[in-house]
């Protein structure tokens, strides 16, 4: 495996030392991290993950509109953080796990971009409601 | 490729009897290619003597700088080369994320700092950005990455056909890690130092001076063993010794950490003038 760049090397290590459930992705939307407190929210381990493909982490982890919460101005936040390299919030989702537990969360998820403006990858700061 | 260190110390030059055997110049060595071609790796004031022992007739030179930390450009002002009308003088270094290199020397380069401006070098100089990639320099293949350490900071790994060496003076891969080393992926530097057979690094702290600094972009002794061992570093240079080490002091602390780790590779730390042929 390459090695990560320092920018998101370092996005890992403070992710590692937060509260706040983190996930982190590179540019294709693989995951390639995720914290301790994201784990419990997921219902996984990182140690048995390991880094999730977008194929799967949407058979894993699926997150879509709450239609009983109205509808939010953006799609999915990380897409957007990939695609448009803007942050993004969303006040309501849902996630359904792959044990089949739904989870309302709210969702903040922003670009990572080096110094020289290349995008690396994004990352989510997520968390129940 | 023949490397010799003019200035081994970090953070602050550091001379006097007390560091005669390593020295205590700041930052600064020179590589020299088959085809006769000059690096200069850092500024720092150990350039001052790197310049008074360039070969007559050298036309062109390239300054490699990993960052700009005092300690790391304090001697480009005093870059005999820069003074010389004609000499072909290229810098190489990384901007920021609002300031392009050029402007970021000029913060130096310029009064009250420094007395000449960089507009007014005779030299024909060319500034090059290196963030991340690769250039040639006659029969260096030269690769530049960022690491961590704070402000913009890349290492170089350069290669001819004989050999490889990589620079990363000033770096703090374990920052952060909660077990050093993590794997390969989640290394900063491992891929430029890879498998070379010369690795410079950082060494600046023993263990017990460490928990005082973190964050402060540098390495204890045993952390730089532990990465030349994952890296597969065919021999370490442990290098930027800290300016408040005496000799014995340094030896005795790198000891330690050989001794400690039993690495399996040659580990010699940087000294002035002490050249390694590759």
């Amino acid at each position: 495996m390459a090695q990560q760049s320092v920018e998101m090397i370092l996005v890992r290590q403070l992710a590692s030392y937060l509260f706040v459930p983190v996930l982190v992705v590179d540019t294709t939307g693989t995951v390639v991290f995720y914290n301790e407190p994201a784990e419990r929210i997921l219902g996984v381990r990182f140690e048995e993950t390991g880094r999730i493909d977008p194929e799967e982490a949407d058979r894993l982890i699926e997150l879509s509109d709450d239609p009983t919460a109205g509808p939010d101005d953006d799609g999915p936040p990380l897409v957007t953080a990939l695609q448009q390299r803007r942050p993004a919030h969303a006040r309501r989702w849902l996630l359904r796990r792959g044990d089949r537990v739904r989870l309302q969360v709210e969702l903040t998820a922003f670009p990572v971009i080096d110094q020289e403006d290349r995008l690396l990858g994004a990352v989510a700061m997520f968390w129940e409601r | 490729m023949k490397v010799t260190p003019y200035g081994v110390r970090g953070s602050l030059a550091a001379p006097g009897p007390a560091t005669t055997r390593y020295g205590g110049n700041t930052s600064c060595v020179r590589v020299t290619g088959p085809d006769g071609a000059i690096l200069a790796l850092d500024a720092g004031t150990g350039i001052r003597s790197l310049a008074l022992e360039l070969p007559p007739g050298l036309s062109r030179v390239d300054v490699l700088l990993t960052h700009l930390h005092m300690d790391h450009i304090i001697g480009l002002g005093f870059f005999g080369p820069l003074y010389i009308p004609g000499m072909e003088v290229h810098i190489w270094g990384p901007a920021s994320a609002t300031l392009s290199l050029e402007a970021r020397l000029r913060r130096y380069l310029a009064p009250p700092l420094f007395p000449v401006r960089l507009r007014d070098l005779p030299c024909r100089l060319e500034l090059h950005q290196t963030g991340r990639g690769r250039f040639v320099v006659g029969k260096f293949h030269v690769r530049a990455a960022r690491i961590c350490h704070p402000g913009p900071t890349v290492g170089y790994r350069i290669e001819t056909d004989g050999g490889s060496i990589a620079y990363l003076p000033d770096h703090e891969p374990a920052l952060g890690a909660r077990h050093f080393p993590m794997d390969a992926e989640w290394t900063s530097g491992f891929d430029l130092a890879q498998g070379v057979d010369l690795l410079f690094h950082d060494a600046q702290y023993t263990r017990e001076e460490y928990p005082q600094h973190v964050g402060w972009g540098h390495s204890t002794m045993h952390d730089s063993i532990v990465f030349a061992r994952l890296v597969g570093a065919k021999h370490l240079v442990p290098f930027h010794h800290d300016p408040a080490r005496d000799d014995a002091a340094l030896e005795a602390a790198i000891g330690a950490a050989v001794a400690d780790l039993k690495p399996d590779f040659p580990v010699t730390p940087a000294a002035e003038g002490k050249s390694f042929e590759i």
